[in-house]
């Protein structure tokens, strides 16, 4: 699988990159600046990138930006964003487009590498990775007396694990039940929040996040 | 809501603030038989009291006249700068009050108020008698007017239009200059000298200066504390679970991979303490996106439903953003923890140069600002900046809170929005 990765901590780069090539992906460009990630993105239209949202030369959210920017031109364009800190307000940015392939993790995520080369994976087939304290704000901002509240505390774990982006096997792995459990646990959510049934899984994941989100 | 004075104010409004002003030159007028009593006691030790009492009413009623003077005059608004009296001590306190220029000029001020209602009269007057004599010729008063004129027929009532029309004209061309002329004189008295100002202002620095080194020293303070308390202490234990497991690979592997895994915990606290703390210096968010997203994201995070609408053409200074992010910040939460509201709207925009920060919510009020209240402390932040807070906060609600803070804006990006979190 061919891999862009920018990020300007030449440590961190350099361990992305061993990182990526221990597991089989072929880095194709590792740029340390946003206009530099734009080119490689649109140019090398890799399987996947991993960008992390703070970039030279303005070190704001050039990379967040430069991804945003690509995935206009190309669609779908499977990107992971990494950052210090998680916000709403860019997951809400990276989501709006309504395709699959994007995930956005705290650095930290990097520490458990086997869930983490298995969320590059994830978005490189297009499907989403989002990390955890994102989705556990986004729950907790639910109304209580909303739809949420009908969901019994298992589908709450279900719905959270699916929300990250996880498939209905690894869902099962993680909670020690079974692949039919899980599903019989989704269809359960879908017709208590009143979402239409879809038996894409990354559709199904874009259905739940663009309901959390309000949108 | 305590707005931004206007300017250009609608003519029917102009009259009431006209009302307003003469009502306190008449009330202020009142205070002279006062006035002169108390500097009669003076002579003897018994007027100092009521030296402090009237000193005190006259500011009040200066500052009031200066109050209503800023919505009709251009910036700046009239100012006022007494010397501040003493807490404690008759002796004390009334002489601040006598040996204050501020007070004499004030007295000034009082006496010309009369010459200050002549100019007005004038008008009014001439627009007293047009209308009379308007009602007279329409035949809607007496059959004799002011006494003396008893027209007999028709025609001659009516003949009485004319110097109506004259007087009516007269008064409604004189109105206007009269009324920039009273204002201008009133705006001249009531204005202090330009040392008096500067000592006010002397004042008013040293003492915000005081309080910005004390909220930045209490402010380091607390970084340092939380440093090595948190990020250093576990970065000690992650040195020593690596050690250790280094030790011990050879012998016990499986003991060493523990150790291990609870290396990458650790790692794992360090990195959300320390990222806390960095969103307490200063959120990344606001480094990245500005005022205008980090509102965006604080809302989006906030467990009530809150209505951002900004409207800013350009970017403020790095300090002023973020004196007004935590200000912000801390307000909504006193609304999430206080206000029982089920909404709140913040609204930003810039005008007259001063960012205006609008934050209210339909919860239950009582919000005051009382010393040691986190109000308080945003109004002493915010004093750093010549910045002002106002608070309506009724019992029962809604509380309104208006923050501005003078600045210039950079960079001419337009972004204007509205977006429900």
């Amino acid at each position: 699988m061919r891999v862009v990765i920018a990020e300007d901590l030449a440590l961190l780069r350099e361990g992305l990159i061993q990182l990526l090539q221990a597991h089989d992906f072929t880095v194709v460009a590792a740029l340390d600046n946003g206009p530099d990630l734009h080119t490689a993105l649109t140019e090398h239209k890799p399987d996947v990138a991993v960008v992390d949202v703070r970039l030279p030369p303005t070190f704001t959210d050039e990379g967040l930006q430069a991804a945003i920017a690509a995935r206009t031109q190309i669609p779908g364009l499977p990107i992971l964003v990494l950052s210090q800190h998680v916000e709403q307000l860019y997951a809400r940015e990276l989501l709006s487009d309504d395709t699959g392939g994007v995930g956005y993790l705290l650095k930290d995520r990097v520490f458990d590498v086997g869930q983490f080369i298995e969320a590059v994976r994830r978005v490189a087939d297009g499907g989403t990775a989002m990390d955890p304290a994102v989705i556990s704000q986004l729950l907790a901002r639910q109304d209580q007396s909303g739809p949420l509240a009908q969901l019994t505390p298992r589908e709450h774990e279900v719905l959270a694990e699916m929300a990250e982006g996880r498939s209905n096997s690894a869902i099962a792995g993680r909670l020690y039940i079974t692949e039919k459990a899980v599903s019989k646990h989704i269809n359960n959510i879908f017709t208590k929040l009143d979402l239409p049934p879809s038996s894409d899984d990354s559709r199904r994941v874009l259905a739940v996040l663009a309901y959390l989100n309000g949108q | 809501m305590a707005t931004a004075p206007h300017r250009r104010a609608g003519h029917p409004t102009t009259l009431a603030y006209l009302f307003l002003l003469l009502s306190q030159n008449i009330a202020a007028l009142l205070l002279l038989p006062l006035i002169i009593i108390s500097a009669v006691l003076t002579l003897t030790w018994v007027g100092l009291p009521f030296v402090i009492l009237t000193g005190t009413l006259l500011r009040t009623l200066a500052d009031s006249q200066r109050r209503t003077l800023a919505h009709l005059l251009p910036n700046p608004p009239t100012p006022s700068a007494y010397r501040p009296i003493p807490p404690a001590g008759i002796t004390r306190r009334s002489a601040t009050i006598i040996t204050d220029p501020a007070t004499w000029k004030d007295i000034l001020w009082l006496i010309s108020g009369a010459a200050n209602i002549a100019i007005i009269a004038i008008p009014a007057t001439l627009l007293a008698h047009g209308t009379f004599q308007l009602l007279f010729a329409l035949g809607l008063t007496g059959p004799t007017l002011y006494g003396f004129y008893t027209p007999t027929t028709t025609l001659h009532q009516l003949l009485t239009l004319a110097p109506s029309a004259l007087l009516l004209t007269l008064s409604y061309l004189l109105l206007p200059p009269a009324t920039n002329l009273y204002l201008r004189f009133s705006h001249l008295l009531l204005s202090p000298s330009e040392k008096a100002r500067l000592t006010a202002r002397v004042a008013h620095l040293a003492t915000s200066r005081a309080n910005t080194i004390d909220t930045q020293t209490a402010e380091i303070r607390r970084i340092e504390r939380d440093l090595h308390d948190g990020a250093q202490a576990r970065l000690v234990a992650l040195g020593m679970n690596l050690g250790m497991a280094e030790h011990i690979v050879e012998q016990d592997p499986q003991a060493a991979r523990a150790m291990l895994t609870q290396a990458r915990e650790t790692t794992r606290h360090a990195l959300t303490e320390l990222r806390d703390l960095v969103r307490g210096i200063q959120p990344p968010v606001l480094v990245e996106r500005g005022l205008h997203g980090a509102v965006h994201a604080l809302a989006l995070t906030h467990n009530l439903p809150i209505t951002v609408t900004i409207d800013l053409h350009g970017r403020p200074a790095d300090p002023v953003e973020s004196a007004a992010y935590f200000a912000i910040a801390e307000l909504l939460t006193n609304t999430a923890k206080h206000a029982h509201a089920t909404h709140a709207w913040v609204h930003i925009n810039h005008g007259r140069n001063r960012l205006v920060i609008t934050i209210t919510d339909n919860g239950t009020g009582g919000a005051t600002p009382t010393p040691g209240s986190g109000l308080a402390g945003i109004r002493r932040r915010l004093d750093a900046f010549d910045g002002t807070m106002n608070t309506t906060s009724p019992p029962g609600g809604p509380t309104i809170v208006t923050l501005e803070i003078p600045c210039a804006l950079s960079s001419p990006k337009t972004l204007p929005s509205s977006e429900k979190a």
